[in-house]
């Protein structure tokens, strides 16, 4: 068993021969919120989509360690890749909502599992969308193209689209980082929130924003784990002197 | 070097009035005289083509009235007793057509979702060129293999099939139309967006339910267009029908009896010896106005689709 709600043991990936993560151990405990920062191609997009293993789907990828859920690795044969997504939801960086409804966005995830019961359905979306805090701006307009929203309510019809399915643990890789000031404060509010739930890695550049909304934050350079401490020691006090050089801004 | 920096426009302009100016000056206002040639050519012609029709069938209506013409359930101008109603004709195309859409429809998006969504590159290098053959055999080779190798074919599970009819050389120009199909909607396919298909895997979405609830809706508007345009190339198809359908103009929507077209009527008259300038020759303007007013209106209609998909918020 492990610890973690989430884990990496001595993780490497390979794009063909180039290693992009080399041999990361890492653990995420239930409930908390990681960020992960790093410079440009450090691996942080490549390190997350581990957890749903969203990598499989690049030729040429070979992953070795292991990713565990639970305790369980998810690359072991015999997993459902389906299975593990539907446990952890993934945003992603620019909002990519369906060209389908706002309310068929957040029902979609239920409709592939074969959900029909239309009162489930709707308690659902309404639920999501309540969740994601964009229930009072779109619940007269369900109707409505997605593609009509705001790029910031839409990036929430996201959220809303990946809590639907009830995931544990949710990825979000630059949630914001497309978004306006407001937009991006009202996703920062809503990570705080969402960890009462919910297991949360996020990636960010934005060193403020990893400060805010983190309980752990881990650095990553040129696909290394350099420091993983909790967010107020690694911000205050960090311990590797890349760590330091990075945070204060003197590269990346 | 030099020519490329005084083509640019800050240079242009002040040696525009100096005393010289560079030779690009004179290619380029050359060459956009010559293209400006070319597009007025393709204007006139289009005009002079519509000019021809509408006189030469203004002497047809003159005998025949119009109501007549769309109402009318025979189409026998050639005969010593003449009716001239279009109905046949336009029964006989839009059921050839119809079945060429049945084999083509589905067979194209199959295909199309296949290579963009599924094949790996390997596989897709081997498929295209054979879907490009297809769509260079010569008409008339297609028309014989409905005529010769189809029809009896067919004929050993469908007894009651004429030796002429609609089935065969729908099907077969369901075949021709296929490329064109599967190439317009696999464009469409793959303009849609990666994001959307990850977004769709992620929430745990298998690939036939990505492929089919999230690309495919989301290419509609281009595969719509694709299949009205194979649609229009069926209806304005001539040779295949002209062989083997059997030039037979009768109205009925039944698949094993002989029909004919109104592209395939044409080809009869004007090779024929209808005597030119007779009624029976001006029947063919008639004809083809009829054929163009009908592309028209699928035109129209696959217009009207794409802007109210795109109003929906379709891509
Ligand atoms: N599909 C791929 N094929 C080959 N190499 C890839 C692929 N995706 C990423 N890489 C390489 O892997 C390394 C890590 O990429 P990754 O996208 O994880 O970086 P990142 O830290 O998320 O960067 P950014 O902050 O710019 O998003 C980079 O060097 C990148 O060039
Ligand atoms: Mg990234």
């Amino acid at each position: 068993m492990s610890f973690f709600k989430v884990e990496t043991r001595n993780v490497s990936l390979y794009y063909g021969n180039t290693a992009a993560l080399k041999n990361i151990s890492l653990g995420v405990p239930e409930n908390k919120v990681v960020a992960i920062i790093g410079p440009s191609g450090c691996g942080k997009s490549t390190y997350l989509r581990l957890f749903n293993r969203m990598n499989d789907m690049i030729d040429d990828v070979r992953v070795e360690g292991e990713v565990l859920l639970n305790g369980k690795n998810i690359y072991a044969d015999g997993v459902r890749v389906e299975e593990v997504r539907k446990r952890v939801g993934m945003v992603f960086q620019k909002p990519n909502p369906f060209p389908k409804s706002i309310f068929e966005n957040v029902a979609y995830g239920l409709r592939i599992n074969g959900v029909t019961n239309k009162r489930y359905i709707e308690e659902t979306v309404e639920r999501a969308l309540r969740q994601a805090a964009l229930w009072d701006e779109v619940k007269d307009n369900l109707k409505k193209s997605a593609l009509a929203l705001s790029g910031g309510q839409q990036q929430r019809l996201c959220i809303a689209r990946a809590l639907a399915v009830e995931p544990s643990v949710v990825l979000m890789d630059e949630p914001s980082s497309a978004l306006d000031p407001i937009s991006n404060a009202k996703i920062e509010e809503l990570i705080w929130e969402l960890k009462k739930k919910y297991t949360i890695l996020i990636v960010t550049h934005n060193m403020q924003q990893a400060a805010r909304v983190s309980d752990w934050t881990a650095f990553f350079y040129l696909g290394e784990l350099i420091e993983y401490a909790e967010t107020k020691d690694l911000f205050t006090n960090p311990r590797n002197e890349k760590t330091q050089n990075y945070i204060t801004g003197r590269f990346g | 070097m030099q020519q490329r920096a005084e083509a640019s426009p800050q240079t242009m302009q002040s040696t525009a009035f100096g005393a010289r100016r560079p030779v690009v000056y004179y290619t380029d206002s050359l060459i956009k005289s010559v293209l400006f040639l070319c597009a007025l050519v393709s204007v006139f012609t289009t005009i002079a083509i519509l000019t021809v029709l509408l006189v030469q069938s203004y002497f047809f209506f003159k005998e025949v009235s119009l109501v007549e013409f769309l109402t009318a359930r025979q189409w026998t101008p050639l005969f010593a007793e003449k009716h001239f109603g279009i109905l046949p004709l336009l029964s006989g195309t839009l059921l050839t057509s119809l079945i060429a859409l049945l084999v083509s429809v589905p067979l194209g998006l199959a295909v199309a979702i296949y290579l963009s969504e599924y094949a790996r590159r390997p596989v897709r290098k081997v498929i295209k060129p054979f879907l490009e053959i297809l769509a260079g055999i010569p008409t008339i080779v297609y028309g014989y293999f409905a005529l010769l190798t189809l029809t009896p074919l067919l004929q050993k599970f469908i007894p009651h099939l004429a030796g002429f009819n609609a089935l065969s050389p729908g099907i077969v120009m369901g075949i021709m139309i296929l490329p064109l199909v599967t190439s317009l909607s696999e464009d469409a396919l793959r303009a849609v967006p990666d994001s959307l298909r990850e977004g769709g895997f992620a929430l745990g979405a298998s690939k036939l339910q990505v492929s089919l609830s999230i690309v495919f809706p989301s290419a509609l508007s281009g595969i719509m267009a694709s299949i009205i345009l194979a649609l229009s190339r069926a209806v304005g198809e001539t040779m295949i029908v002209a062989i083997a359908a059997g030039n037979l103009p009768q109205l009925t929507f039944n698949p094993l009896e002989p029909v004919s077209t109104m592209t395939a009527f044409i080809v009869q008259v004007s090779q024929g010896d209808t005597p030119y300038g007779s009624l029976a020759y001006n029947t063919i303007f008639a004809v083809a106005i009829a054929l163009f007013v009908l592309t028209f209106i699928l035109n129209m209609i696959s217009f009207r689709i794409r802007k109210t998909f795109l109003a929906a918020g379709g891509g």
